[in-house]
């Protein structure tokens, strides 16, 4: 077996990981980053929006500051994020922005004079500052109080990620590409780096590391819809989980989008409905006003998504052999508005569904779209549970999302918290000697190698069959509306599936080189566990809050559920092992209304005088 | 709708001795809106597990799926089997390595080639987090993004003339990204280090001209363009010792970059 030795070894080489390796290896520390598929082709590099940070250049981000900032996304939160963190992201993304600028990343600029912008598809004039001429423009996005959103044109993720990935090639940061991490090396106690599966050849590779990250991204793959890139299926969580003592925070925070397209689960931009189009059902029926009189299409995107989903069940959806769907309707904005102002939504339709939405209507269900809960971190990125592991970015719950993300601050967090995190990595190490224990490496590999060995004899499902029954159970039981008797079902239809997962069989009897089923036999298991994960904190969970919808609980319930969930499994469980912590250690802005989104709210007590803090002299404290 | 679809895909696996290169056979009845994304995971699962073959974002975004569809570099995940004849016939991407099937090592390709041409930002300067930033014109910003956005697909270089007779030959999309960086401000380097990179046949002087890197781009960007822009640059620096400043000037028509 080939063993690799670095200081740092990032499981993942996307935004969030590129970042903290460029952070270590500049402070001179030997860096590995571990990717399934070449660094620039990460899933990173298809978030188009933006970042947020508060630059304030545009005119219509004027006046804007962290602190709005970290108001805007404790709201979006639903109040379930840790405000320490969050204030920690405010502050530090301006920062952030500009420092990928001095990289490389070619931001769009402000342009001064009067220019024509759409908001609710009617076009109003702003006068850009001659003053802040050349420096970075903002844009708008959902849930913001100021245009914050930095932007590429529609490509900001990959203009960022090739930014970083350049930079890596600089300070010859190593990249083991087409690497699978299956399981991390530990004694209970301490992390040691990764036992991963070579997908060229199929063979095992240890990889010793003093500190290991974790940045491997969401896990959209659970369900049959998503937007997420088929290696988004959540292998950090699962090998963090596989250790019995990590544990996974708000897994059961799981955002959907309301127009992703079918049959390929591509999103199109919720500016669709910004501009006027409409929802229809299999009659051609325009249906959302019935359930949301005021709003309608325009309503927050997970009541949207939950309406969509109702509509279907009632049996107005259109039939496809992909499932039901519904349908978007633009063509009444017009050709020139669709080639130009929607001109993204225009090329998708054409290259991907072979409608032109011109004349035609787009195929849209609710997609899974974002997964705000992973792996536990402190406010240093440091993993709950075992010394040396860190994690960052969508794999992460940091804890900056709470129980729903804001459009732009994903984006924003993987440079964020890679800068964050990666000098906490770099002062860990500082301070830091490892005793590398040989007996958890042989330990790690063995248990790698049972699990491929058993695959061999394996005489039950391939692994495709079992992989669909979860992400169908996942679609039905734990989507979008959730209640406990649903609920109830998909815990025992997962622990069902998990059950079988133990005499699964490989169809293609398991090829040299090669392998695409191995790779996805190896992964079945852990997926179930993060699904049931997610189904039993749902479960548990009796309130609604942000993206978690119970019907049955529709209030959100600050006197008993204003706490993250932590998921752990012991070996052997079928169940994983729940408790609860604050989700907040002082609140900046103290529980209240969103100000949309509509709801209840049960009030909690009051929160004691020394627990609420204004955003400044936090700071200030912080920084004595 | 009701077509049924023969693929005949090549097959090969390296990694095994017994392994012969051959075009395999499977058929797949036609659905609303398939795309070869949808195919080729539905033969994967459902006939031939052993089929090995790329996809990542599947939406035309992150480059992994460059395949020769019918004899043409494209990406396969934004290829409609409605735009395809019946019989579809799939091989891999030529030039880079075979690991399997249809799948190609575009990642060890494309990280070389990034190393040889240095493709980043070249400053003295320092970052400093309590400064605004440097300020940007939008129209250069704009300028650098349109040539910022090649995915590293790897159909330009498969498509190549050059690239298929000489190993290292840097291709279209690499010229491209040095164009991206030659138009940068924030690149301090000169247009003599650039004929350091790419002033031989290995760089713009390997091209052919056939102009079959700009036909296969899936992201039309202007390759040949580009390869003209950097061509005409580097020659007037191999020249310019015998060019008076006045004429070299009116030719370059680009920053220049020896000051």
């Amino acid at each position: 077996m080939r063993i690799h030795y670095c200081d740092v070894l990032s499981v993942g080489a996307g935004l969030a990981g590129e970042r903290v390796a460029v952070e270590a290896a500049q402070a001179g520390y030997n860096v590995i980053c571990l990717s399934i598929v070449p660094p620039r082709r990460s899933h990173s590099s298809a978030a188009q929006g933006g970042m947020q940070a508060a630059l304030g250049n545009s005119i219509m981000g004027d006046g804007d500051s962290p602190e709005i900032h970290f108001n805007d996304t404790v709201k979006g939160s639903d109040w379930g994020c840790d405000q320490e963190v969050a204030r920690i992201f405010a502050e530090q993304a301006p920062i952030a922005m500009r420092e990928m600028a001095f990289m490389g990343v070619p931001w769009n600029r402000v342009v001064p004079g009067e220019h024509t912008y759409y908001k609710g598809g009617k076009p109003f004039q702003a006068t850009e500052k001659k003053e802040n001429e050349g420096l970075i423009h903002s844009r708008a996005f959902g849930g913001t109080a100021k245009w914050r959103t930095c932007y590429t044109s529609d490509g900001t993720g990959h203009a960022v990620l090739f930014t970083l990935d350049n930079r890596m090639l600089q300070l010859g940061v190593q990249v083991h590409d087409r690497m699978q991490a299956e399981a991390l090396i530990h004694d209970g106690e301490r992390c040691m780096g990764v036992i991963a599966r070579n997908l060229r050849t199929g063979e095992l590779e240890a990889y010793i590391a003093n500190a290991t990250l974790i940045a491997t991204g969401g896990f959209g793959r659970l369900y049959r819809a998503t937007t997420n890139a088929v290696i988004c299926d959540g292998g950090g969580q699962i090998i963090a989980q596989d250790t019995g003592v990590v544990p996974l925070g708000n897994m059961e925070a799981v955002q959907f989008h309301p127009t992703g397209t079918v049959p390929t689960d591509i999103l199109v931009t919720e500016g669709c409905r910004g501009d006027g189009g409409t929802l229809l059902d299999v009659n051609e029926y325009r249906f959302m006003p019935d359930y949301e009189p005021e709003k309608a299409e325009l309503a927050s995107r997970d009541v949207v998504s939950r309406r969509m989903t109702e509509h279907m069940r009632k049996g107005f959806g259109v039939k496809s052999p992909y499932g039901d769907h519904l349908w978007l309707d633009i063509r009444h904005l017009g050709e020139k508005h669709i080639t130009t102002n929607l001109r993204e939504v225009y090329d998708i339709c054409r290259h991907f569904l072979g409608v032109n939405p011109i004349h035609q209507l787009i195929p849209v269900r609710p997609t899974q779209h974002y997964s705000m809960g992973g792996v536990r971190v402190n406010k240093d990125g440091h993993a709950y549970g075992l010394k040396g592991l860190f994690a960052a970015g969508e794999a992460a719950c940091w804890d900056m999302h709470g129980f729903n993300r804001l459009g732009g601050n994903s984006l924003a967090e993987t440079v964020v918290a890679g800068r964050v995190v990666g000098k906490k990595v770099v002062e860990f190490l500082q301070g830091d000697s490892m005793t590398f224990k040989a007996d958890a490496m042989q330990d790690a590999l063995k248990g790698v190698e049972q699990r491929i060995e058993s695959l061999k004899k394996g005489t039950g499902d391939d692994c495709y069959t079992l992989r669909n029954e979860m992400q169908d159970a996942m679609m039905e039981y734990v989507g979008i509306f959730r209640n406990g008797k649903d609920l109830q079902k998909g815990v025992d239809t997962l622990q069902e599936i998990l059950e079988r997962t133990k005499n699964m069989r490989l169809a293609g009897k398991g090829q040299r080189g090669q392998d695409a089923e191995m790779a996805m036999a190896l992964r079945v298991p852990g997926m179930v566990r993060l699904a049931l994960t997610i189904a039993y904190g749902a479960l548990k969970r009796t309130e609604s809050r942000g993206a978690h919808a119970r019907e049955d609980y529709p209030e959100r319930n600050d006197r008993d559920w204003l706490k993250r969930t932590l998921a752990t499994w012991k070996p052997g469980d079928t169940l994983p092992t729940l408790s609860y912590e604050e989700a907040t250690p002082f609140f900046i802005l103290p529980p209240g209304d969103r100000g949309y989104g509509g709801g209840k709210i049960i009030d909690g007590p009051d929160i004691p005088a020394e627990k609420l803090v204004p955003f400044a002299e936090k700071k200030e404290a912080q920084g004595a | 709708m009701g077509r049924t679809l023969t693929f005949e895909i090549f097959r090969y696996n390296p990694a095994d001795p017994d392994s012969k290169p051959h075009m395999q056979t499977y058929t797949l009845e036609e659905t609303p809106s398939m795309t070869l994304f949808i195919a080729l995971n539905k033969i994967r699962e459902e006939q031939d597990p052993t089929l090995q073959f790329d996809f990542c974002c599947r939406a035309g975004i992150c480059g992994s799926c460059g395949m020769v569809i019918n004899g043409r570099p494209c990406l396969a995940c934004h290829t409609q089997t409605a735009d395809l004849p019946d019989k579809i016939t799939l091989h891999p991407l030529p030039v880079f390595k075979l690991l399997g099937d249809l799948s190609v090592d575009t990642g060890t390709w494309f990280r070389g080639v990034g190393k040889k041409i240095e493709s980043w930002i070249h400053t003295k300067k320092q970052f400093d987090e309590n400064a605004p930033e440097e300020r940007m014109d939008n129209e250069l910003a704009n300028q650098i993004f349109e040539l910022d956005r090649c995915v590293e697909c790897g159909c330009c270089v498969a498509a190549c003339g050059t690239a298929r007779m000489r190993d290292d030959f840097i291709g279209a999309t690499s010229i491209n990204r040095l164009a991206r960086f030659y138009i940068d401000p924030r690149d301090e380097r000169k247009s003599s280090d650039y004929y350091e990179l790419i002033g031989d046949d290995s760089g713009v002087f390997g091209c052919m001209g056939l102009l079959a890197c700009d036909n296969v781009c899936p992201k039309q960007i202007p390759l040949q363009d580009q390869l003209g822009v950097m061509r005409r640059m580097v020659t007037l620096e191999s020249v310019k010792a015998i060019i008076p400043d006045f004429i070299r000037n009116k030719l370059v028509g680009c920053p220049d970059k020896n000051d």
